[in-house]
């Protein structure tokens, strides 16, 4: 029989061959999808990236506003989701440490697009709740949990935790197991938005504190493995008990 | 000389009509509302927290408990935003993709009965509530024989499904698809064309399409006002662009209109059902999960992937360090949070009662809003 042995196949190209290379800043901005609005406060776009098909821009935080309202007027008129960002345990970052996420969707393009500003504790925000009213609970949430001020905000007051809570859950310096929040329940004693004292998880106020013991490890949760990639060991022994954050 | 006596009365946080623990701070004159004031929190649990302390495959069972009457929908939307973050959309299975559509429909379905069972009770009518109940039996039973759980499923992982259908699950699935048609039919009957329903519902809660967009809403809330939008045809995921349904849009934004299209979308769900049996008996069997490695891990980047969850989008924000096995940071923009946003808008003016109706038709689950 004719050994008609067809080519092989020729090898499949190199994962990053096939994939697009990943484009300039310029071009992305100069996208169709974007064109037009960057174009209209283009000195306010100091950067952008793009990851899984999605543009990233980011924008002056002083500016946000008029970015905002130059995008709604090029037809991105629903804001999907307003999102904050610690950045405090992120591997390499330089930078100011929060990050405010505006994702925009559009109707007319069926597309959606993302807008980054920079901050810090320092730095309020503007609020956008004049360009979208449904920003004003998401900037609450923001607020809430990472402690970004946004100015110009209606009612900028806690919306998920309690008025009177001291801290803010989402940064990644709050503990995972919670704080002693003995104020809330036993305002007689504790000052008015009092909360936990330095270093303590109960300890400083021991006589009105219910729990009187140290704050245990159950198990082995493999739970505060953030920068440190899984493998932390629990320490040797808990006897450190004020320092109990997150390891 | 008669005053305005505003009187600020607490609809609290323990109420059977507020569908969970939701406060609404209601500034009325007589009974009439002049402000509503929504305070939520309740049932926060720090579940964007735990995500970042967890394992990607960690997080499936926790985001059931966010929207915990359509848990399916959860599920569905975090793994697919993993996926997209993985860059394996693409290689789901065919059967793993039409087993997730079955599951998100019957859970669209499952979840729009527990709807109109409280809704019709809260405005007083007690019958839907028995009758949706037996068929969302029916539906519960079917979750149960798939994964062993009724409520909160936990029925997605990471690429693909846990497993593949018990034997006899589609002919069980096949008989209720049979008989919901006839079963919707006779919920029509109770409150459609009902004269008390209807001066209940028409003109309460009415929203006009720009302020829906400008507020946010999504799902049926959009719909009632007249935008047709469903992310399923506007940004298809699985395999919705092969299945055949219709997108039920209401006229007048009012609670009526909503009733109504949460009704056709229940028809519209059976009719994918229907579609996606055959289409599930045709693929090979065993095939439910992509090849993926078992240490989750994805390349440093973010995403935003959401998902027509029966209560409007559903979306999931994951921030990757490209470092860990656990997400960096993961948002979920729930609709129930954002729908419920707009409640004070739809209220003012109408009685006490009419809220009631509204947060009824806007259709929230407080572990959603607070999550």
């Amino acid at each position: 029989m004719s050994e008609q042995t067809p080519q092989p196949p020729a090898p499949p190209p190199a994962a990053a061959a096939t994939a697009p290379p990943a484009r300039s800043v310029e071009e992305i901005k100069a996208d169709p999808l974007v064109a037009a609005a960057v174009a209209r406060v283009d000195e306010a776009i100091l950067g952008a990236k793009e990851f899984a098909g999605e543009i990233t821009l980011f924008a002056d935080r002083d500016r946000i506003v008029e970015v905002c309202r130059a995008f709604k007027a090029d037809g991105w008129n629903y804001l999907v989701d307003l999102a904050g960002l610690d950045y405090s345990k992120y591997p390499n970052h330089t930078g100011l440490r929060f990050s405010v996420a505006y994702t925009l969707y559009s109707f007319a393009k069926n597309a959606r697009v993302r807008i980054r500003v920079w901050t810090d504790d320092k730095y309020p925000v503007p609020s956008v709740t004049s360009v979208w009213k449904t920003a004003n609970w998401h900037e609450r949430e923001v607020y809430d949990m990472f402690g970004i001020t946004f100015s110009g905000h209606p009612n900028l007051e806690r919306i998920l935790m309690w008025e009177g809570f001291n801290g803010f859950p989402l940064r990644k310096d709050f503990p995972i197991r919670g704080i002693d929040t003995g104020a809330r329940i036993y305002p007689e004693v504790f000052p008015e938005g009092g909360g936990p004292k330095e270093g303590s998880t109960g300890k400083a106020a021991a006589d009105v504190n219910l729990y009187k013991g140290e704050w245990k490890r159950y198990g082995n949760w493999p739970a505060a493995q953030i920068a440190g990639g899984n493998g932390a060991k629990a320490p040797a022994k808990p006897a450190v008990a004020a320092k109990e954050g997150d390891e | 000389m008669f005053d305005v006596h505003e009187m600020e009365v607490n609809f609290g946080p323990q109420h059977p009509s507020t569908h969970g623990v939701l406060r609404v701070l209601l500034k009325i004159d007589g009974e009439r509302i002049i402000d509503a004031k929504p305070i939520v929190g309740y049932l926060h649990r720090g579940t964007e927290k735990l995500f970042e302390h967890m394992t990607y495959p960690q997080c499936v069972p926790h985001t059931d408990r966010m929207d915990y009457v359509a848990s399916a929908t959860n599920n569905l939307g975090y793994v697919e935003a993993v996926e997209k973050l993985l860059g394996i959309s693409a290689q789901i299975p065919k059967r793993a993709q039409l087993l997730r559509v079955i599951l998100s429909e019957l859970q669209r379905i499952s979840s729009h009965l527990l709807w109109l069972a409280t809704h019709a009770i809260d405005l007083g009518a007690m019958t839907p509530f028995f009758y949706t109940f037996r068929e969302r039996e029916e539906i519960l039973d079917l979750f149960e024989a798939y994964c062993g759980a009724r409520l909160t499923l936990n029925c997605m992982r990471i690429g693909g499904m846990p497993e593949d259908m018990p034997p006899g699950w589609l002919e069980d699935l096949q008989k209720l698809v049979d008989k919901f048609d006839g079963a919707m039919d006779e919920y029509e009957s109770l409150l459609t064309t009902n004269r008390i329903w209807k001066r209940r519902t028409i003109g309460i809660g009415v929203i006009s399409p720009e302020e829906a967009i400008d507020w946010g809403l999504t799902g049926p809330p959009l719909r009632g006002s007249g935008v047709e939008w469903d992310l399923r045809r506007a940004q298809p995921y699985e395999c919705y662009p092969e299945l055949e349904f219709d997108i039920p849009v209401g006229k007048n934004g009012d609670t009526y209109d909503r009733y109504l299209v949460r009704m056709e979308e229940m028809r519209q769900s059976n009719r994918i059902l229907k579609q996606c049996i055959p289409m599930i008996q045709a693929t090979p069997e065993g095939e439910i999960k992509a090849k993926i490695s078992k240490v989750i891990r994805p390349p440093e980047g973010e995403v935003y992937h959401s998902i027509e969850s029966p209560k409007g989008e559903l979306g999931y924000y994951i921030v990757s360090d490209g470092k860990t096995t656990n997400a960096y940071r993961c948002h979920v923009r729930p609709p129930s949070f954002v729908n419920l946003q707009a409640m004070p808008a739809m209220v003012k003016g109408h009685l006490i009662s009419d809220m009631v109706a509204v947060i009824g038709t806007i259709d929230i689950v407080l572990g959603e809003v607070d999550r």
